[in-house]
């Protein structure tokens, strides 16, 4: 039954995307712009700063976004990263699972997912939809981003190349950076910025996985618990669009008990549910109003 | 099915195959985002129930991760965790959305309960 329903689910929800892609940006953005990831002092005040700022060369933003990757931003990413590769050791997969999946997916929530959900022998669908869905945000991110970083005379692959690494730390500074350069230089920048993270990543993973064993329990024990912390935090300050505050809340009621019934489908299942509910009573009350 | 291909696969080889659906499930969100950008308009109500679900499924999996983790994290009390959470939301928003400040407080506070309970 659940299979079919998900089935069903799937089929609209591709439908859905090619049609509807669009209105995501109006409902999944503000959260994007809201993850206030702090930056060092001299950061912010340049951020506020909408003067015009000019590398000179494409080839000297891409640099000057790898240098500005480094900060708070890396150390959280990093940080959760560590955590995951902590998570891969503690799931008996290998090192080389970790880095596989930092390197090809690096979209951390889905990665976690996929971790926790292969180590519980869940079905490859379940996975590939919990995935999916997990990260149905990079949706709406990568439409915004793209008008950010376009340039002329690019060649449509590029875009496709660089989008890989559309994730929320390097979608946030490229959104408040990428408008104050010139345009031949937003491109390089968030390559740059984004890319550097990314390599970071793999760092991270990999020193999180040889961690697990060697620390002592309580550190990868704090390691773990960051990627469910950094979710949540991120989560936790998008309460603004009431349809998705009810989800949120509805999800985090029902997801528990649903996993106790059903470790496999508890996820798919609590998502569509709880998020048809949210969805069901902010729409009566719009109508109602 | 996942049973018999994990058989011919193998423990080594069958999880990069789980990665790779998995990657192939992340990366078309990006590339759909990059071909639809510019050409279609933002007001859908079914849009608007697909970004709930997402947000429901995240929120149960925060929820999951954190009262009936794996790993580690089983061996400590639900109570500790969900004490370390509340704490982490709490400097959240009292440092107004500081991160930082958040994610080290949840995790220190995590393992300094966690290490209280050995004392006493």
């Amino acid at each position: 039954m659940y299979s079919r329903v998900l089935n069903g689910f799937r089929a609209n929800l591709f439908k859905i995307s090619l049609l509807c892609a669009g209105h995501a940006i109006a409902l999944l953005t503000p959260a994007g712009s809201r993850h206030n990831i702090p930056q060092a002092s001299h950061r912010s005040s340049m951020a506020e700063d909408l003067t015009t700022r000019d590398f000179g060369t494409a080839r000297a933003a891409l640099r000057g976004g790898a240098r500005e990757s480094f900060g708070v931003p890396m150390l959280v990413l990093c940080g959760s990263y560590l955590g995951f590769g902590a998570l891969v050791r503690e799931s008996g997969l290998a090192i080389w699972h970790g880095l596989f999946s930092t390197l090809t997916s690096w979209a951390l929530p889905g990665q976690v997912a996929l971790v926790e959900l292969y180590s519980v022998g869940a079905p490859l669908l379940v996975i590939a939809s919990a995935v999916a869905l997990t990260n149905a945000r990079l949706l709406p991110m990568a439409m915004t981003l793209m008008p950010t970083i376009r340039g002329a005379n690019v060649p449509r692959w590029v875009y496709y190349a660089t989008a890989h690494v559309i994730a929320v730390t390097g979608w946030a500074a490229a959104m408040r950076v990428c408008p104050t350069l010139p345009s031949e230089q937003r491109l390089a920048y968030f390559a740059g910025f984004s890319g550097t993270l990314w390599i970071s990543t793999l760092g991270a993973t990999a020193i999180g996985f040889a961690l697990a064993d060697t620390v002592p329990a309580y550190v990868t024990l704090g390691l773990v618990f960051l990627n469910p912390i950094y979710f949540m935090l991120v989560f936790a300050s998008d309460l603004r669009q009431r349809s998705r505050m009810l989800a949120l809340v509805f999800g985090t009621v029902i997801g528990p008990p649903l996993y106790l019934w059903s470790p496999d489908w508890s996820l798919v299942v609590a998502g569509l549910a709880a998020g048809t509910l949210a969805y069901g009573i902010s729409a009566a009350r719009e109508a109602r109003s | 099915m996942t049973g018999n291909l994990n058989g011919v696969m193998g423990e080594f080889w069958w999880p990069f195959a789980v990665i790779l659906t998995g990657a192939a499930a992340t990366y078309v969100w990006r590339a759909l985002g990059i071909a639809l950008s510019g050409r279609v308009g933002t007001d859908s109500r079914i849009f608007e129930w697909i970004a709930c679900v997402a947000y429901a499924l995240l929120a149960a999996l925060i929820a999951r991760m954190i009262i009936f983790p794996i790993g580690p994290l089983a061996e400590t009390y639900l109570a500790d965790r969900l004490g370390a959470a509340v704490g982490a939301l709490a400097i959240y928003f009292l440092t107004r959305n500081n991160l930082l400040a958040g994610v080290s407080v949840g995790t220190a506070a995590l393992v300094a309960l966690t290490w209280s309970r050995t004392i006493f």
